[in-house]
């Protein structure tokens, strides 16, 4: 009876932060919205009676991918602000190819 | 109470995939296409947990229960850890390919790259 | 802009099309907790007789350990292939100029508490990878705990100190080690006249740490491969996000 009560409690929050995981358009907002839908995704799983499945969840779906998304968000912002607009970029390979 | 729970768990997993889905076609970024797919792999994990869910069983470890108690299904969970596991280093793959992109087309939008063909016919 | 909306038209469709096939669907799904569980009934004995407590460990490592290598060599492959393609370039350069150097002179409560979290963060991944046969955890979810654990580092210190913390060309071996570690495991027991994979060795006493015989080895192997991989892909993301400056041209 508890259980199928905090089931259904970790299931709508996972509908709901889910859903704001697809909506954010930012990258890197939407790094942060992802962690927190791995960390209830994580407790939904300890719900379920899967405590090694919660543990792989915790580590790579709160942790590792979160960072990696963050870090490639500070790459490319710095490649594209850095680099060319994306007219110039054949003339500039053109020249490169041809020389 | 698990009577007015129902089927309604699966549709949980179903809004998930189908809203991740709605992320990715709709994208402008492909960084958030990667984070999009992620979430759709994410409903997978819900629906395998979810199948081998039973009552009054607990986690298929035996540290500090008796052999002979009811457990959930422990071959859908380890479907899933090797997934999740799996898929990060999948994600991992699709974020390079996103700095590749970045670098060589100068933008992240889909609707902005190209094609290797297209940028030869140039 | 008829493009657009063309694919806005076939995203509705299709959206929509799946979504009432899903909802279909869901009338014909047993109500969630009456599921039959056939291979349960049979996956759990078969743990126990090897006297394995984490019935998922032996799952994974026992019973379906060829399922296994394949899943942890498409993680060896995605990791190699994202390690290749955020290779520094000829034409990029290195700029390390807002990185620190040497001890800093004020810490903040964040290198305090990456200080404080480091040791005991690393022992708790050891702790889960040692046992996975018979606790939650083992080789795939300790070596996520130490890969990310490690990078405490760069918390307490910098990028400087996480880069001698972590030595590339180390980590680089060692997922090579760990994958291989896997397939010669399993090799091993075509010596003993078993099968490719079987477990062979004794398998000792239920909930024991030395019990479940080759199940803990594949833990350590896999472990070795999943935090090697994790650290060598932050590793690569972090340089290219800190250090690597783009090229002239491409």
């Amino acid at each position: 009876m508890m259980a199928e009560v905090v089931l259904a409690v970790l299931l709508a929050a996972a509908a709901g932060i889910g859903t704001s995981v697809a909506l954010t358009r930012d990258p890197t907002r939407q790094a942060l919205v992802l962690s927190a839908y791995g960390l209830v995704l994580g407790m939904l799983m300890v719900a379920l009676q899967a405590p090694d499945v919660a543990l792989a969840q915790i580590g790579i779906g709160t942790a590792v991918v979160p960072l990696l998304v963050v870090l490639t968000v500070a790459k490319v912002e710095r490649e594209l602000s850095e680099g060319r607009e994306p007219g110039d970029f054949e003339e500039g390979s053109d020249k490169g190819s041809s020389l | 109470m698990h009577e007015v729970l129902g089927v309604l768990p699966y549709a949980v997993a179903a809004w998930i995939l189908l809203v991740g889905c709605y992320g990715i076609a709709t994208s402008r970024s492909f960084i958030h296409v990667v984070v999009c797919l992620s979430l759709v792999q994410s409903s997978t994990y819900l629906m395998l947990l979810m199948v081998g869910w039973s009552h009054h069983a607990t986690a298929p470890v035996f540290a500090d229960v008796k052999p002979g108690v009811p457990v959930v299904d422990p071959v859908v969970q380890a479907l899933t850890l090797t997934d999740i596991v799996v898929g990060g280093a999948v994600t991992a793959l699709l974020l390079a390919l996103t700095i590749q992109l970045a670098k060589r087309q100068g933008s992240i939008d889909p609707d902005r790259i190209r094609s290797l063909e297209e940028e030869l016919e140039e | 802009m008829t493009r657009a909306r063309a694919s806005r038209l076939l995203l509705a469709v299709g959206g929509s099309g799946a979504a009432i096939l899903m909802l279909l669907a869901l009338g014909g799904l047993p109500r969630l907790g009456d599921v039959p569980h056939p291979y349960a009934e049979r996956a759990v004995p078969a743990a126990l007789s090897r006297h394995t407590a984490n019935v998922i460990s032996s799952v994974n490592f026992d019973q379906r350990a060829f399922d296994t290598m394949g899943e942890e060599f498409v993680l060896f492959a995605a990791a190699v292939a994202a390690v290749l393609l955020l290779r520094r370039f000829h034409d990029e350069e290195e700029d390390a100029h807002d990185l620190q150097y040497g001890p800093r002179d004020v810490w903040s409560a964040a290198n305090l508490a990456g200080f404080a979290l480091l040791a005991p963060t690393m022992m708790v991944g050891l702790y889960v990878v040692a046992h996975g046969a018979v606790s939650p955890g083992g080789g795939f979810q300790g070596g996520a705990v130490l890969a990310t654990g490690l990078h405490l580092a760069y918390l307490a210190g910098d990028y400087v100190v996480l880069q001698r913390l972590r030595p590339v060309a180390v980590f680089d071996a060692a997922e090579a080690v760990g994958a291989a570690g896997f397939v010669l495991l399993g090799i091993s027991a075509l010596f003993v006249g078993d099968p490719f994979l079987t477990n062979w060795l004794p398998t000792g006493t239920l909930g024991a740490l030395a019990s479940a015989g080759m199940v803990e080895l594949f833990n350590v192997a896999v472990g070795m491969e999943v935090a090697s991989a994790l650290v060598l892909l932050l590793a690569k993301f972090l340089e290219q996000a800190l250090v690597v400056r783009g090229g002239g041209d491409a």
